[in-house]
């Protein structure tokens, strides 16, 4: 099992990955200009015909969401989430040290097709590095004319700035990351308007992870066909998936969908530790994500077969737990988790999150019966049904997949 | 007196940007990163105020929403430990128990001679690298019990 780079095929190559010759030297910017001769409408067709899919989790077709804001009149956003916070992912902190104009490279691309003349990247706090090199790539970008006014001489004109968070899982929302983007406190905004029609300062804002926009490029430059023509009929392309917990090399690995989860742990992620004996993963999210045994190892990576086997590609990440472990232990961390991220603005999710981490407590320490798993799927059902954000909508699935593994 | 250098100072890092309210944030994060005790101090949140013209509740209530952000004074290090499931499998509460030992503090104490502060995180993105500890910018991986002590023991010096 080989992996396939298309987002991450220059990793590794340079010295210094903010460097703009470098990147040139690797078709870098080629997209660009190929994209800066093609109508609006030729580019978003481009994506649609590819199939890309939103990789910060919810798996939203790329295209169509282009599609909403470019007729729109007046001034609008493309905001790149890089508020990677899903435990257990870091795909987009690799993308942004160690090939940043990739992403630029997509955010121009992006922006031109929806007719964006500002985009922003909203970064978490914590990723300093990032930032830095995020910071530096922008303005070896800008004295080479590839962001500014009439890039490369066209009449598309466009200028890149950074934001920055400060701690909160929540602002990984698109809404709750446009307030936060505003200066405010970075609780969700109600659904609908959507942001691709009112966000950012009630202006058409189109949101895109990190990962989503790195595919551009190459989209651009190869065509949506080619894209296609890589992963399964439903799953596109490729995703990097991001490997922790018990396996021989931990780590980050691109693959065409369609790969099944034991090639992923077994073969690139070199297997289990000495004398580690496999029990499950949790996939999708360390928060997040579903719990998947031994019977599941052969399930393709893809969000088709994934959604069958009651699972989540989420944000490509794999938590690999060995026999050692207690399920009901890691679904505690997992709720003290979402007890200190909730923004506590809607009811369910901050009184609902507690009174799962009492139960899980309670089950974790021997003292748990049979009604309290009941208990723990109908709260969790509850708040997947009335909260207000996904934050509170996603305990059900660490839950119900635990409780259906312990069974 | 000493209010008043405070105030010159805030002013000049408030001055690098524009009087607009969706740059708060950052000017909150370059505020706190110049104090040497890394907060968010009463007459800061005075000095933000009247740049932006907004109220001083406003302020208090992006701060307090923020897990990076504080109104208390910290150590010349904060420690920040990833709390979340990749490091806990990967045993963090160790490493949580070390430097709880060796420090003599708990989460959100500061050690008596204002060297260090203990706060736990949420993933801090450096899964493959688990266990894992951020203090101030830099990032240290795959820690073990010595390790850690010797991290601690290195920066006490």
């Amino acid at each position: 099992m080989k992996e396939k780079r298309v987002i991450l095929d220059n990793i590794g190559k340079y010295t210094d990955p903010a460097s703009i010759r470098e990147y040139e030297k690797h078709n870098g910017y080629r997209s660009l200009k190929k994209a800066l001769q093609m109508k609006s409408s030729e580019i978003i067709n481009e994506v649609k015909i590819s199939e890309l899919r939103g990789r910060g989790g919810a798996g939203f077709p790329t295209g169509l969401k282009w599609s909403f804001s470019a007729p729109l009149k007046g001034e609008k956003y493309l905001i790149c989430n890089a508020d990677e916070g899903e435990p257990g992912t870091f795909k987009d902190r690799i993308i942004m040290e160690k090939d940043p104009h990739k992403l630029l490279e997509g955010i121009i691309i992006a922006s031109c097709a929806i007719g964006a003349a500002t985009s922003y990247i909203y970064i978490r706090g914590e990723y300093t590095q990032s930032i830095n090199t995020l910071k530096d790539a922008i303005s070896n970008a800008k004295k080479e004319g590839y962001i500014g006014n009439n890039i490369l001489g066209s009449k598309f004109s466009h200028e890149i700035h950074i934001k920055c968070g400060a701690g909160s899982y929540i602002c990984g929302d698109e809404t709750a990351l446009i307030n936060s983007s505003e200066g405010k406190r970075g609780n969700p905004r109600i659904k609908p308007p959507f942001p691709g029609i009112s966000g950012l300062w009630n202006r058409p804002s189109v949101v895109n992870n990190v990962e989503t926009l790195s595919n551009i490029p190459a989209i651009i430059l190869n065509g949506g066909e080619w894209y296609k023509s890589i992963g399964t009929k439903e799953s596109t392309g490729t995703k990097i998936f991001t490997v922790s917990g018990m396996v021989k090399k931990p780590g980050y690995y691109e693959l065409p969908l369609g790969v099944t989860l034991r090639e992923l742990i077994f073969d690139l992620a070199g297997g289990m530790k000495p004398n580690k004996e496999f029990k499950a993963v949790l996939i999708g999210g360390a928060a997040a994500g579903a719990f998947l045994g031994k019977d599941a190892l052969d399930v393709r990576l893809s969000y088709e077969d994934l959604a069958r086997h009651n699972g989540v590609l989420g944000s490509g990440a794999v938590l690999v737990l060995d026999q050692s472990m207690n399920i009901y232990d890691v679904l505690r961390n997992i709720m003290e988790f979402f007890v200190h991220e909730s923004c506590g603005l809607c009811i369910p999710c901050r009184l609902g999150n507690m009174r799962l981490l009492e139960i899980i407590t309670k089950i974790t320490k021997g003292q748990g019966s049979p009604e309290d798993c009941k208990t723990l799927l109908r709260i969790a059902k509850m708040m997947k049904e009335t909260c207000f954000c996904p934050l509170g909508q996603s305990p059900i699935l660490p839950i119900s997949t635990a409780l259906s593994l312990e069974e | 007196m000493k209010r008043k250098s405070v105030a010159t100072d805030i002013h000049s890092i408030l001055q690098r940007y524009e009087q607009k309210k969706e740059h708060l944030i950052l000017m909150l994060h370059d505020i706190q990163n110049h104090n040497e005790h890394h907060y968010i101090s009463e007459s800061a949140i005075h000095e933000v105020s009247r740049y932006l013209n907004i109220t001083h509740s406003e302020i208090y209530g992006v701060i307090s929403f923020y897990t990076m952000l504080s109104t208390k004074p910290r150590g010349k290090y904060i420690i920040r430990v990833c709390n979340s499931a990749p490091c806990h499998v990967m045993h963090s509460e160790d490493i949580i128990e070390e430097i709880k030992k060796t420090l003599g503090i708990d989460f959100g104490m500061t050690t008596k001679d204002g060297l260090f502060t203990l706060e736990s995180t949420s993933c801090l993105g450096i899964c493959d690298l688990a266990p894992a500890v951020m203090i101030n910018d830099e990032i240290y991986g795959k820690l073990t019990r010595n390790e850690i002590t010797k991290i601690l023991a290195e920066k006490s010096k």
